[in-house]
């Protein structure tokens, strides 16, 4: 059971995690490397049923890239096996400041000394007539943001022909694309007039839409899913044109929204998500956390992981030790796509549009036939967004420059165009090469050196071998010495010819050790 | 002599893959002009690069010391004296400290490129006549990472657990953080004749190397990020559903917990840790997947970091998952640097070891040396500080105030250089034994000249653990004397207990007897089998055992024959790039010169070709800070600056400079680098610390 040790002369710690997501799941394993230990006594809740898995990877589920077994963060064995409480399948009801408890769904009242709020988001179900049947979804349509609706939408996938995704944020169309590929005949229905609104420009919008349909989605914007048919299951949805789809799967990534209705009632401040300052602490009560989607930062709430991860890692920096300096400054934001076929990275602001004035540079490559569409957005010569459609062959490189905030090349187009290296010399002619080119850089012999020795009576690799070196470290400019013995030979056709069995001098000896041992 | 001095089957003096080579007198009877001729050996097959066709240069050389040296005080110049003078100073030197301050008031600083009678008699010096525990090596800024992480997962650490013609039978080999083609060429043959069978290679290295030229696929991570992409590839083999479950079930522990912590390491956040795209780890992986027989190689780049053994063991993971270690043509292993990394490593001079690599803190080890050594088990010193720890000590309260350094140029070698040299300067007392007044010995209170590898016949145990017999080939010059000599005349001076031969076959039979039973088995190793079998692979417990080539073939050198994964985290480099220092620096070595350049900036030929640093700059970076190729630039960090010339090349990444650390004095780029530790190893992070880069007008 429990490794908490109550130690003398104090309680041992109560630390309560209320969220089992990639927040709360990264926090805990955060805190317990800083509490080896355990000093602190950890317990979990989590409205999902089992361990912690990985949300970032449904869309590859759902694609058939993954299977749902290989994306555990954190099973319920190993929780047990770190002395952790995990309480899963439970959410919690009330929390009560004032006796430092939370309620859970069944009743049961939990204690803590610091509480971590880690709830998440919760996806927006838009109003669509006909889509609930009491408090269900009619069969066909789904909610996209778990594993259980993603091992639902799997099932029905099984079983559909025809589907309609609401929503083209990133999630909506990971799933577009994976159901597609899974060879449904998928529409995208998209409320406004761009894919990705949060992170594309418009043009950007048109290049991504055309890759898109090309994979065989077919999109609508600027409408809406206004109702749904359905009897028995799903047979068709209703667009705010009139125009009907037939389809028997309805999937809605219309967004998510902060959970933050615990913290609401509990008198926290709440904007978008649970107030917090730079050591992520409740701005109403310092024994407070609240980190991941939930949490609102100078004003942001984050919907990534990255930025969850990092204020997991300062959370459990202070949890574990208060005097310790981690403080969360906030997070840049890097968007990847997950759609087979579909190369898309986005960063920061991608809005913006400058020529130059007030220091704002905004550079483009635009290739629209190939599917091609490129921004960066800079800013006094440091990245402050950019996008890359199509390709992305320099996004390690961006995304660097991006996170670093590091100042960019003065030849911008350098982060958009791959080079080409030059070709390796050995494929090169060595008529082409100067004197001075270093044919073997074991020994450094140059051009001249071989061309001087030929000139000497060297008139095979091996012989020139043996008195330049050429060849004799790592050998790998052979080709290239008997691409100039030939060259010679051919310009030189006087000279008695190359024989190919020609010892290599004194190159190599035998190898007679028991005549050498020094008595 | 009258006739002709016979021709003299030996090894190079430098690099670990210690090519075979032949010494034959230029002129009978005269003087000590060798010329070098390359030997059809199974390691390097009759190839040498530049410094081993020069290595003979240095035998002859005006350089060379002659006499020892000694200076009366701090101030006064070295001048010579006799042998006896020499010895008799240093020993009363350490008596002196040792009375006021204990054993532990005398250092010993050990080298890698000694050989394994050196090494032995080295650490029994330190043992049993000084009877202190402050000794430690150079090999501790090479090999320690790749050990430390071989040891947890395998419970053995011999670099290459096969032999190189191995490499030639792997479908893909995945080479991290070494530059082979130009720190040892001829093992570049092995790479071409793996090639030529229709093998690919991955090289992992942030700069477009000589030996990344060469491969199918280069990843040009950030430096300080392997671990990350080691994990992420690894994430990838789970994913796509390639782990090698039955060779995971039959002959490995730990894989759910490694399989946990890679679920966290998706491609797309590896790309933004590592610099290295999504496409290009699924390209990798799919090279690694599709293999039948495949390698995982480590070199310096992976390991000289303060996460180096957890990135080794990052690297160890993904071999196990593929099923690697102990299969034919496939594994893991390390390459070794120095000349003997790896017999260095197994010997004793090391802080917490004893012969055949045994454990200082062990009882039974210790007993079964103390027996050999002639001493009680309890007069044993217990461990004591790693390389950069003691050298860190010295002339504080706590540190030795007298040091005897052997076999290392350290002013040069060690990271945060400036902060050591002010250590040394710290010190009562300093004796070196070199073979030239090196920077290190310039600083020294008693140079000691000792003779050099053809003047003197020993053993060293290559990068595949394959013990090789060094040969005398020359009369070494009047009045140079072997390091063996060295320690006998100390040991004498100091009233030592035992045996200290000066002969190192005497030398080579009683580590043979400390070795046995030990790890590092040599107890059937000898001079003539080494000659008759070019080199027998350790472990070798009898003279009638064939010697152990190829390990793990059945089981692991664990106490259950498993191997054992061990889960890592990704944690940044000690030192991330910030506006004051907005570039990556990141070491490493020329194909002209050898770790600290004592050697080689001394032969003609390598000095003529690189005879002062330079430092990469990508061309990006060289615009952004105006600078053109050949300028005069200096590298500033926060613990001190070093200055070279400007090589404008696009095999760099933009976010990084590089420059090579074979110079002292004010080009010696290890003023430069950080000292920061692995908590396990204790390397330094030699590869990855943040720089500016500053013109010198």
């Amino acid at each position: 059971m429990s490794a908490g040790v109550i130690r003398a002369g104090g309680m041992t710690r109560e630390v309560l995690v209320v969220g089992n997501g990639m927040a709360g799941s990264r926090f805990v394993q955060e805190l317990l490397e800083r509490d080896l230990d355990r000093r602190l006594r950890v317990t979990v809740v989590g409205d999902e049923p089992g361990g912690a898995y990985n949300r970032m990877q449904l869309s590859n589920v759902l694609a058939g890239a993954v299977r749902a077994d290989d994306i555990t963060l954190a099973s319920e064995q190993w929780y047990t096996a770190q002395g952790v409480t995990l309480v899963s399948g439970r959410t919690v009801t009330r929390l009560d400041r004032r006796a430092r408890t939370v309620v859970l769904d069944d009743g049961a009242t939990l204690p803590y000394h610091v509480l971590v709020l880690a709830t998440g988001s919760t996806a927006v179900l838009p109003v669509v007539d006909g889509l609930t049947r009491g408090d269900r979804l009619v069969e066909g349509a789904a909610l996209f943001r778990t594993l259980d609706d993603c091992v639902r939408i799997d099932e029905l996938a099984r079983s559909s022909r025809r589907a309609v995704v609401l929503g083209a944020g990133v999630l909506g169309l990971e799933a577009a694309r994976g159901l597609a590929g899974r060879g449904i005949d998928v529409t995208l229905v998209q409320r406004g007039g761009r894919l990705m609104e949060r992170q594309l420009d418009a043009e950007a919008s048109r290049v991504l839409a055309r890759t898109v349909r090309e994979l065989g989605v077919r999109i609508v914007t600027d409408a809406a899913v206004t109702a749904v048919t359905a009897d028995a299951r799903l047979s068709a949805v209703t667009l705010s044109d009139g125009a009907t789809i037939e389809a028997d799967l309805l999937v809605l990534c219309c967004g998510v929204r902060p959970r933050v209705e615990l913290a609401r009632d509990a008198g926290l401040a709440v904007g978008d998500g649970v107030i917090v300052d730079d050591r992520l602490h409740s701005v109403s009560d310092t024994d407070v956390v609240a980190i991941g989607e939930c949490a609102e930062h100078r004003g942001r709430t984050y919907g990534l992981v990255a930025p969850a991860w990092e204020q997991a890692r300062v959370a459990a920096d202070l949890v574990a030790d208060a005097t310790r300096p981690s403080r969360y400054a906030g997070s840049s934001v890097v968007t990847r796509l997950k759609a087979a076929g579909v190369e898309l990275a986005t960063m920061g602001d991608t809005a913006a549009s400058a020529d130059g004035a007030d220091g704002v540079e905004d550079i483009r490559f635009v290739d629209g036939a190939r599917g091609v569409y490129q921004k960066l957005v800079v800013r006094d010569g440091r990245l402050v967004g950019a996008i890359l459609l199509g390709d992305t062959r320099t996004v390690g490189t961006v995304t660097q420059l991006f996170d670093r905030g590091a100042m960019l090349p003065v030849d911008r187009a350098s982060l958009l165009m791959v080079r080409r290296n030059a070709p390796a010399p050995t494929t090169q002619s060595p008529t082409a090469l100067p004197g001075r080119a270093t044919i073997c850089q074991c020994n450094g012999v140059t051009k001249a050196a071989i061309c001087e020795a030929w000139s000497d009576g060297a008139r095979s690799v091996a012989a020139i071998a043996s008195c330049t070196r050429a060849t004799t470290g790592c050998g790998t400019c052979r080709d290239t010495v008997e691409g100039l013995v030939d060259w010679l030979a051919a310009a030189d056709p006087e000279a008695p010819p190359a024989d190919p069995e020609a010892p290599s001098g004194d190159a190599v000896v035998a190898d007679d050790l028991s005549e050498a041992v020094p008595a | 002599m009258t006739r002709p001095a016979p021709d003299t089957a030996t090894h190079c003096p430098y690099c670990a893959l210690q090519c075979g080579m032949v010494l034959r007198p230029v002129d009978a009877g005269v003087g000590a002009r060798l010329n070098v001729i390359p030997r059809d050996f199974p390691t390097n097959r009759g190839g040498l690069c530049q410094k081993g066709w020069t290595s003979a240069e240095l035998l002859a050389s005006h350089q060379r010391l002659t006499t020892p040296l000694m200076r009366v005080d701090r101030d006064a110049p070295l001048r010579p004296v006799s042998w006896d003078v020499a010895l008799d100073r240093v020993a009363a030197e350490f008596r002196r400290a040792q009375a006021r301050r204990g054993p532990d008031a005398v250092g010993i600083f050990g080298g890698g490129g000694l050989t394994n009678e050196k090494a032995y008699q080295l650490g029994k010096f330190a043992r049993v006549a000084l009877r202190t525990s402050a000794i430690d090596y150079n090999g501790r800024f090479c090999m320690s990472s790749a050990a430390a992480a071989g040891i947890r997962a395998f419970g053995i650490d011999r670099g290459l657990p096969f032999p190189l013609p191995d490499l030639a039978d792997a479908d893909t080999i995945l080479l991290v953080g070494s530059n082979p083609a130009e720190t040892m060429p001829p093992f570049t043959r092995w790479l071409t004749a793996q090639r030529e069978n229709g093998g690919r290679l991955i090289v992992v290295d942030p700069r477009r190397t000589s030996t990344a030229r060469q491969a199918t696929l280069h990843l040009q991570p950030s430096p300080g990020s392997d671990l990350a992409l080691a994990n992420g590839l690894l994430h990838l083999v789970v994913a796509g559903g390639h782990v090698d479950a039955d060779y995971v079930a039959a002959r490995t522990a730990g894989f759910d917990d490694v399989r946990r912590v890679v679920a966290s390491y998706w491609p797309e956040r590896v790309e933004r840790i590592t610099g290295v795209t999504v496409a290009e780890q699924r390209a990798a992986v799919e090279l690694l997947v599709r293999a039948s027989q495949a390698m995982v190689l480590t070199a310096r780049g992976a390991e000289q970091h303060s996460k180096g053994v957890d990135t080794v063991t990052a690297l160890i993971n993904l071999a196990l998952a593929l099923g690697l270690p102990g299969r034919a043509g496939s594994g893991y292993g390390c390459l070794t640097g120095q000349g003997n990394g790896q017999g260095g490593r197994e010997h004793g001079q090391k802080a917490d070891q004893l012969p055949g690599y045994r454990r200082l803190d062990d009882p039974a080890a210790r007993a079964h040396v103390a027996a050999v050594w002639g001493v009680d088990p309890d007069d044993l010193p217990q461990p004591g500080r790693s390389a950069f720890e003691l050298l860190d000590s010295l002339g504080t309260d706590d540190g030795p105030s007298a040091l005897l350094v052997m076999g290392s140029n350290v002013v040069v070698s060690v990271p945060s250089a400036g902060r050591i040299a002010d250590r040394l300067a710290a010190l009562d007392f300093m004796a070196v034994c070199d073979v030239v007044l090196s920077e290190t010995a310039e600083r020294a209170d008693v140079v000691l000249p000792v003779t050099q590898w053809a003047e003197e016949t020993g053993t060293m145990t290559n990068l595949e653990g394959r013990v090789l017999l060094r040969r005398q080939a020359v009369h070494p010059p009047e009045g140079v004397r072997s390091d063996l000599d060295v320690v006998a005349g100390l040991a004498a001076r100091l009233d030592a207990p035992g045996q200290w031969s000066t002969d190192p076959r005497t030398v080579f039979d009683e580590l043979r007897r400390a070795s046995a039973g030990g790890v590092a088995d040599y107890a059937g190793i000898t001079y003539e089998r080494i000659a008759d079998e070019d080199g027998v692979f350790w472990p070798c417990p009898s003279t009638e055992h064939p010697g152990t080539p190829r390990l793990f073939a059945d089981r692991f050198a664990t106490p259950d024959g498993r191997a054992r994964f061990v889960a890592v985290e990704h944690r940044p480099a000690a030192e991330e790039v910030d506006d004051e220092y907005p570039v990556h620096l990141t070491t490493g070595r020329l194909l002209q010169h050898y770790q600290s350049g004592a050697q080689t900036r001394r032969v003609r030929a390598l000095a003529d070709a690189q005879p002062e640093p330079m430092l990469e700059v990508h061309p990006d970076l060289a615009e952004l800070y105006e600078l053109e190729e050949g300028d005069r630039v200096r590298v500033v960090s926060r613990r001190g600056a070093a200055d070279g010339l400007v090589r404008i090349t696009e095999t760099i990444r933009p976010d990084t400079v590089f420059m090579p650390f074979h110079w002292g004095g004010s080009s010696s780029v290890n003023l430069v680098t950080s000292a920061a530790l692995d908590p396990v190893s204790r390397m330094p992070e030699f590869k990855v610390c943040a720089v500016r880069v500053e013109r010198v007008s």
